[in-house]
């Protein structure tokens, strides 16, 4: 009995000497640099900025990449990895030159064939970048580190193009940049102030970078996307939190430092933390919108369309369903977003202001002019993506009210993503479609460059929806020629007129995203995207 | 041995059928993995650019012909979003999960069986009642709940535990247990639940034979009783339930992955489904369905050490 005690005590003991020896090496391996942490907006799937528009790969090519020109807090182009640049009297010939020093990752130096390549494989896909070879005859290297872009007509939009912080123009190496467009780039070499830790990279849960240490940063203070970029931690952990409650509690905890977007309902939570702030860094908001179908009925008929801008109305009821806090909520008609340079009331309807009542009798009216024959509406409800999936179902109650037939049809968001494609009527193609919705950042939808869903050629190669009008189109086209902002502030005035009348799209309302992060981070800029220089944890 | 031999041999135009029918109902389901690729703002020619470049243009029995002849050299394909190896991505996800899944078993496992046992040796009275109302509660509450209770009460409350996250065994056993426990915690009391329902079937079963009167009379303690011959013969189908469990957990656990943020095989199927990357679905499907059949042999073979009139 004795004997068998004291084995028990001499395995217990062996147990909690290899306990301990367990729980040693996991605090043993501690690292002594500084981690930042944070729960991204979305996984990061794919590492090629230029072979996909989503904002998540955006954001990793602001991590490990440079670019020319980049908007500080007052939307000022600014030069980044360019010393310095001049425009011909004439503004045919723009010519840069690029600071000395600056280097890739893997050590190579940054050179003027890497800036030309780059602005070449983005120009072929992006269409800011599209719009401006349109009046291009070429971009040319004119020594190592000077290069040109001799233009056919004066673009007036040169820098916005080299330094739009939506969709950027990140330099690559040449290698990579000369990869074709429909190719994708698979290597993570930069000039930024991170490097891509790809050994450590899990999809759908971690992305890991560390301080860059060849990153040559401008000297002046960070200002918005412009200034000294300077990594102040040594590494940033990207860590994928499906669910929303347990991203709250972590950083309650202090597991994580910041969510990137945190989700409105929890915000309380998080506010009611002394540890934790809750702020908006991206003054300028996201825009959502609805798009019809302008190729089949009903909506192939303005008339129809215009009846949606009633239906509408004064997009409270949207904002509540996508938000519901007023705080970060915003009804704005404006097409290029309200509180921005280029900002206009112009062509605004009565239905911005009219009463519920007021708007559901002019909204059958117009469809009684348009000769609205009860034809199915079929709205796309991806079910998995809250902000579009609260549009539609708001949307579905809206056409109801003014008397239309609506097939709400509830799907998911990949599925969406597909059958928006689908050009063929629902009563041919049981996938047809007629509405969908989503939504833009402020700063592309903020101009008419960027603004995707504004353009409307009649070559049916623009964006879903396909929207047609030759003399809204022209407007557009003269934006970019424009050369001062009261220049370009009426060409807006004039589209945003023609717009009301074609409808390509309609404005549900604008709004909000706040950040959270725990108090002992500090650094974070006032940018329309969260960026990760200048921020230190204490 | 030649049992085996046939088994593993059998699993082959299993896995051929598998494949077949994979392939075909995701290439023929609503959705477009180039679509979700070229993002919200890009146009119709890019999204056919996407298409054209990753091969998905290409009829379908030729895409097939192509997976097919990779994996019979044992290339499971690249993911159409990362371009990282399907091989590798599943390989980053196994650890987490088996990790989660024995863990999960042993929890449920070491409670489950005693506590059927019990309800069984007592069946009819309070220690019944409150087993089994604790198996209703088992399976009726979502395991989301209980884990966002678990995380409330050891996480934030006691910070004993972390909110979340995998912490890999290369970094210490004690820091890998601790980020698995809360997940395997909320994720056991199904698998207990269900273990001890089985359990106490099965055992009041056999307690009612003649050899266990027998033993009772001959003055056997009722432990040796309950454990020794009672729960013996009533292995098999307890065995089986766990058998089964450990397959559905080795085939991922989406919610718990997702409440815990475990970089799971779960989470990484149901990323792939929803965009489409068909080449991480079709392996996932593949490697979980050879998984199955292998766990399905193992089972069959303790069989035979559980009851030795078992033989194939």
């Amino acid at each position: 009995m004795r004997t068998f005690a004291r084995q028990w005590q001499r395995t217990l003991g062996a147990v909690a000497v290899l306990a301990a020896l367990a729980w040693t090496a996991g605090v043993s391996g501690a690292q002594a640099q500084t981690v930042l942490r944070i729960v991204p907006q979305a996984d990061l799937k794919i590492l090629d900025t230029v072979w996909t528009t989503n904002n998540i790969t955006s954001n990793h090519g602001y991590m490990i990449y440079d670019v020319l020109f980049a908007p500080n807090s007052k939307l000022e182009y600014k030069p980044q990895m360019v010393d310095t640049f001049q425009k011909s009297p004439d503004g045919l010939v723009w010519k840069f030159k690029l600071r000395d020093g600056l280097k890739f990752s893997d050590g190579s130096p940054v050179e003027a064939k890497d800036a030309v390549a780059s602005i070449k494989r983005f120009a072929d896909r992006i269409p800011t970048g599209k719009t401006m070879m349109q009046f291009t005859q070429e971009v040319v290297a004119t020594g190592p580190l000077t290069f040109e872009i001799r233009l056919t007509k004066p673009f007036g939009l040169v820098l916005e193009v080299l330094g739009t912080p939506e969709n950027p123009l990140f330099v690559h190496r040449e290698k990579e940049a000369q990869t074709p467009s429909d190719k994708q780039i698979t290597e993570a070499i930069g000039s930024g102030p991170f490097v891509m830790v790809k050994e450590e990279w899990v999809p759908g849960s971690k992305v890991v970078y560390k301080k860059n240490p060849l990153n040559k940063p401008r000297s002046e203070p960070a200002d918005g996307f412009a200034g000294g970029k300077v990594a102040k931690v040594d590494r940033v952990e990207w860590v994928v939190i499906p669910d929303a409650n347990t991203t709250t509690q972590a950083l309650i905890k202090g597991e994580v430092d910041i969510i990137e977007i945190p989700t409105t309902d929890l915000l309380p939570l998080m506010k009611r933390d002394k540890n934790i702030t809750v702020k908006v860094i991206d003054q300028i908001g996201t825009q959502a919108i609805m798009r019809p179908n302008h190729l089949n009925p009903p909506f192939n008929n303005p008339k129809i369309r215009q009846a949606l801008l009633y239906a509408i109305g004064d997009q409270k009821d949207y904002l509540a369903a996508m938000i519901g806090n007023p705080e970060y909520e915003k009804s704005c008609w404006q097409v290029f977003i309200c509180g921005t340079p280029l900002g206009t009331n112009a062509g605004i309807g009565p239905w911005a202001t009219n009463t519920k009542e007021q708007n559901i009798a002019k909204a059958k009216e117009l469809l009684k002019e348009g000769g609205y024959k009860g034809e199915k509406v079929v709205i796309l409800d991806p079910a998995d993506t809250h902000l579009a999936h609260t549009q539609a179902v708001v949307t579905a109650q809206k056409l109801r009210e003014i008397g239309m037939n609506v097939d709400l049809q509830t799907i998911d968001w990949g599925t969406q993503s597909a059958r928006r494609a689908l050009k063929d009527p629902h009563d041919k193609n049981p996938r047809g479609w007629n509405l969908f919705h989503t939504w833009g950042g402020g700063m592309a939808m903020g101009s008419p460059l960027t603004n995707t869903p504004t353009p409307t050629p009649c070559d049916g190669k623009n964006w879903f929806g396909w929207p047609c009008d030759e003399e809204l189109e022209k407007i557009r086209l003269e934006f970019p020629l424009a050369q001062t902002p009261p220049q370009q502030k009426a060409v807006v005035e004039r589209l945003q007129k023609r717009f009301f009348e074609v409808v390509p799209y309609i404005p549900v309302g604008q709004f909000y995203t706040p950040i959270a992060h725990r108090n002992n981070v500090t650094g974070i800029l006032d940018t329309v995207r969260l960026v990760l220089w200048n921020i230190e944890k204490k | 041995m030649h049992y085996l031999i046939r088994r593993v041999l059998a699993t082959i135009p299993v896995m051929g059928v598998v494949a077949i029918f994979v392939f075909a109902l995701l290439h023929l389901s609503p959705g477009d993995p180039a679509a979700v690729i070229a993002g919200d703002f890009a146009t119709a020619e890019d999204i056919a650019r996407i298409h054209k470049q990753l091969g998905l243009d290409r009829p379908l029995h030729l895409q097939f012909v192509s997976w097919v002849s990779q994996l019979l050299r044992g290339d499971l394909g690249t993911s159409i979003f990362s371009h990282l190896p399907v091989a590798r991505l599943i390989g980053q996800r196994v650890e987490p999960t088996v990790a989660l899944s024995i863990t999960t078993l042993i929890i449920a496992v070491t409670l489950g069986v005693p506590i059927g046992v019990l309800a069984a040796w007592r069946s009819g009275a309070w220690i019944d009642r409150l087993v089994m109302g604790f198996a209703v509660f088992g399976f009726s509450i979502p395991i989301f709940v209980v884990g966002y209770l678990l995380i409330y009460l050891f996480a934030i409350q006691l910070g004993w535990l972390p909110v979340q996250g995998y912490v890999s065994i290369d970094e210490g056993l004690w820091p890998c247990l601790r980020s698995i426990l809360l997940p395997s915690g909320a994720l056991s009391t199904f698998y207990m639940a269900l273990i001890a329902r089985i359990t106490r079937a099965s055992v009041l079963e056999v307690l009612g034979e003649d050899y266990i009167r027998t033993a009772k009379a001959k003055g056997l303690a009722a432990i040796n009783v309950l454990f020794g011959h009672a729960l013996k013969n009533a292995a098999v189908p307890i065995v089986t339930i766990i058998g089964i469990g450990l397959t559905l957990l080795i085939g991922g656990v989406v919610i718990t992955e997702s409440v815990f943020a475990i970089p799971g095989v779960g989470r990484l199927t149901v990323d792939a489904i929803l965009r489409r990357d068909y080449p991480i679905i079709q392996g996932v499907i593949l490697v979980s369905s050879a998984a199955y059949v292998l766990v399905n042999l193992m089972i069959d073979i303790v069989y035979t050490f559980l009851d030795p009139r078992i033989r194939y």
